[in-house]
């Protein structure tokens, strides 16, 4: 067969090329080239080398200490909310109906706090926990609970958490419930012939059977909560002091109220690096899990 | 190890107050007996697997009783019934290992470990799982995890019987004969009753000492392959069982003489007493109708086609509206396209309403 040489076709990529260029790659070279500069100002810039991420990776300065103690909060932040989140979503799918009219409403009425949007949950839940005029926080204050998110560090972590979990559990809940619909009646069935008590059923069928999703709940919910940012905003500010600024709320002070560029794109680039290695290792970890179930060889 | 009692049993999905014609198990009566190989045939929809999970308990039905050795345990649930089940697609506890999986329902009953485990060991050689005990079952091929949902069954001591539900739909073609004859092979070793749903004749007619065979919700006939062959019951059970079933033909009958197309056929017997209205065909297994060369005093017929089975070969002809297919012996041909069509009178019978007919000799 007789091949022409004709190149045009490399023009079919060009507007791909350009989109991607102009949306990502130039803006990450941009945050790049800031991270190993200083500014005072007046777009005059001065080279300052790894300098900002030495002093990101060193809690003894003020920029590391800042960052490494938000994203300390951070991950335990992410941690409360998989431990709560995860078991309450497998609870709330088991006890759905499997089926008639109420599945509709229950999916439904599930879905509502996730079609809510983030600043939206967060006003929500700063007037519900304003103890003058919020339902939640006037009737916890009447009963004689002293509960006040502006003023005290506990109270308000656990409304971030209790609103995150409010606006997020159903997530869980509706990707489990797809897994456990997945499972054919046979095994329950199976099941009953051979015995099994309710917690049986759970660990042996259930469960093993929900693996693959619920892998992939703890990963979005994961990174969901690794980077929140606007819920705790609109609720605390981050506060009170510091108690719930995490990194991405550090981020936006550094860049925007103090408009230190460098310092913002170096905690940028480590933040995001944060995110693409736990990402990687949750692909790795899911592939895995995948490749294991592949039928290998039969005892005929 | 039990014998079965079915005293009036029905089930409809719709409660008691449904028409009858909308039962999914119409009422029957009938005993299993203690070891005995039976199978449950029928087509898609005809009620077997409604009988299969009522007699299981995941099915509690909504008349009549069940007994196991005189005991009724209709109210009891499954897991204190003494049965085993094989699911269709084969239920495997994917986190656990083979041997693991043969435990579970002993681990269920709290069982000891010794015994667990010798029970375990045992069912592992009969069912040549030995080798995989420690295996993970999910990696294990299909026919691997039927047997291996076979032994979770098997394993309990006290079982009364084991039920299969089309267990070999999702078998290769070449190891359903394997494991086929490897069930044959275990229920004489362990004199368990075993019931066997399916809608493949073969499969029942060579694992079972007796077959039942369902249509609509009813139980048309039960006995042996061979009186189910020779003596259908009902038009459906001729039809169904047989390959190619028996022809049914429409025919007034009276006396000893069948009229078709107002040809007439001899009887072995006297039909005088067939019911005034009812729906009267005559239906004979096509091995004994013979297609020969046109003569007179034989029912005429169009040849349609030649269906070449090796060993033998069946033509499809056409009487009026009725088909049938005709046994073609070795070197007829037809030079107009017509055959002649020879009966053998013993092997005819007579339906009247699809329900077979006595004649009186």
């Amino acid at each position: 067969m007789d091949k022409t040489v004709n190149q045009k076709a490399w023009f079919l990529v060009l507007p791909v090329f350009l989109v991607v260029a102009f949306s990502a790659v130039l803006p990450l070279m941009t945050v790049v080239n800031y991270s190993m500069q200083d500014t005072f100002g007046n777009n005059q810039f001065f080279w300052n080398g790894v300098g900002w991420f030495k002093e990101l990776l060193d809690p003894s300065t003020d920029l590391g200490g800042r960052f490494l103690a938000s994203l300390g909060r951070n991950l335990f932040f992410s941690l409360v909310i998989l431990a709560i989140e995860v078991p309450l979503g497998i609870v709330v799918a088991l006890s759905m109906p499997r089926d008639g009219w109420t599945v509709a409403a229950c999916l439904v009425t599930l879905a509502l706090p996730l079609l809510i949007p983030w600043n939206v949950v967060g006003t929500i839940w700063q007037i519900f926990g304003r103890p003058d005029i919020g339902l939640l926080g006037y009737t916890l204050n009447a009963i004689g609970i002293d509960y006040n998110y502006v003023s005290n560090a506990v109270d308000a972590w656990i409304t971030v958490i209790v609103m995150d979990v409010w606006h997020w559990t159903s997530l869980v809940a509706l990707l489990c419930y797809a897994g456990l619909k997945s499972i054919p009646e046979a095994y329950y069935q199976a099941a009953q012939i051979d015995g099994a008590s309710r917690w049986a059923v759970f660990k042996a069928i259930q469960l093993p059977k929900m693996n693959r999703v619920l892998l992939i709940a703890v990963l979005l919910r994961f990174m969901d909560s690794f980077m929140i940012y606007t819920e705790p905003f609109v609720v605390t500010g981050g506060g009170p002091g510091n108690s719930t600024t995490f990194v991405s709320i550090e981020l936006v002070k550094i860049a925007l109220g103090q408009f230190d560029l460098g310092k913002a794109a170096a905690l940028s680039l480590v933040y995001n690096l944060i995110i693409l290695i736990v990402c990687w290792i949750f692909y790795t970890v899911m592939t895995n899990a995948g490749s294991e179930r592949k039928p290998q060889e039969g005892a005929a | 190890m039990a014998r079965i009692d079915l005293v009036d049993l029905a089930h409809s999905y719709g409660g008691n107050d449904a028409p009858q014609e909308t039962f999914a198990l119409k009422p029957v009566t009938m005993t299993w007996r203690q070891g005995g190989a039976y199978a449950l045939l029928g087509p898609s929809g005809c009620g077997k697997t409604t009988l299969l999970n009522v007699i299981s308990g995941i099915i509690t039905p909504s008349r009549g009783k069940i007994l196991f050795d005189e005991v009724d345990i209709t109210p009891l649930s499954t897991q204190k019934r003494n049965i085993a089940q094989v699911f269709q697609f084969p239920v495997i506890y994917d986190t656990m290992t083979v041997g693991q999986n043969l435990a579970f329902p002993l681990k269920n009953r709290g069982v000891p470990k010794a015994e667990i485990d010798k029970r375990v060991a045992e069912i592992g050689r009969l069912l040549d799982l030995e080798p995989y005990l420690n295996r993970k079952a999910t990696r294990l091929t299909a026919d691997a995890k039927q047997k291996i949902s076979l032994g979770r069954g098997l394993v309990r001591s006290d079982v009364a019987a084991v039920l299969f539900d089309e267990p070999l739909t999702v078998i290769d073609p070449e190891l359903k004969w394997q494991l086929r004859s490897k069930l044959k092979a275990l229920h004489r070793e362990l004199d368990l009753t075993m019931i066997y749903v399916t809608h493949d004749q073969t499969e029942a007619l060579t694992f079972a000492d007796t077959v039942v065979v369902m249509h609509d919700g009813r139980v048309v006939q039960s006995g042996t392959p061979a009186e189910l062959f020779d003596k259908p019951a009902h038009t459906f059970v001729g039809y169904f069982i047989g390959s190619p079933g028996m022809n049914i033909i429409p025919a007034e009958v009276r006396g000893r003489e069948a009229r078709i197309d107002g040809h007439v056929i001899a009887l072995n017997r006297a039909y005088d007493n067939l019911p005034d209205g009812a729906r009267i065909e005559i239906g004979v297994r096509p091995e004994f109708v013979d297609a020969v060369t046109p003569a007179p005093g034989l029912l005429t017929s169009k040849i349609e086609r030649i269906d070449d089975l090796g060993r033998i070969r069946f033509a499809r002809v056409r009487v009026g509206d009725a088909k049938l297919a005709a046994r073609a012996p070795n070197g007829f041909t037809s030079s107009d396209g017509t055959a002649g069509l020879k009966f053998d009178p013993a092997h005819i019978h007579v339906y009247a309403d699809s329900l077979l007919v006595e004649g009186a000799a």
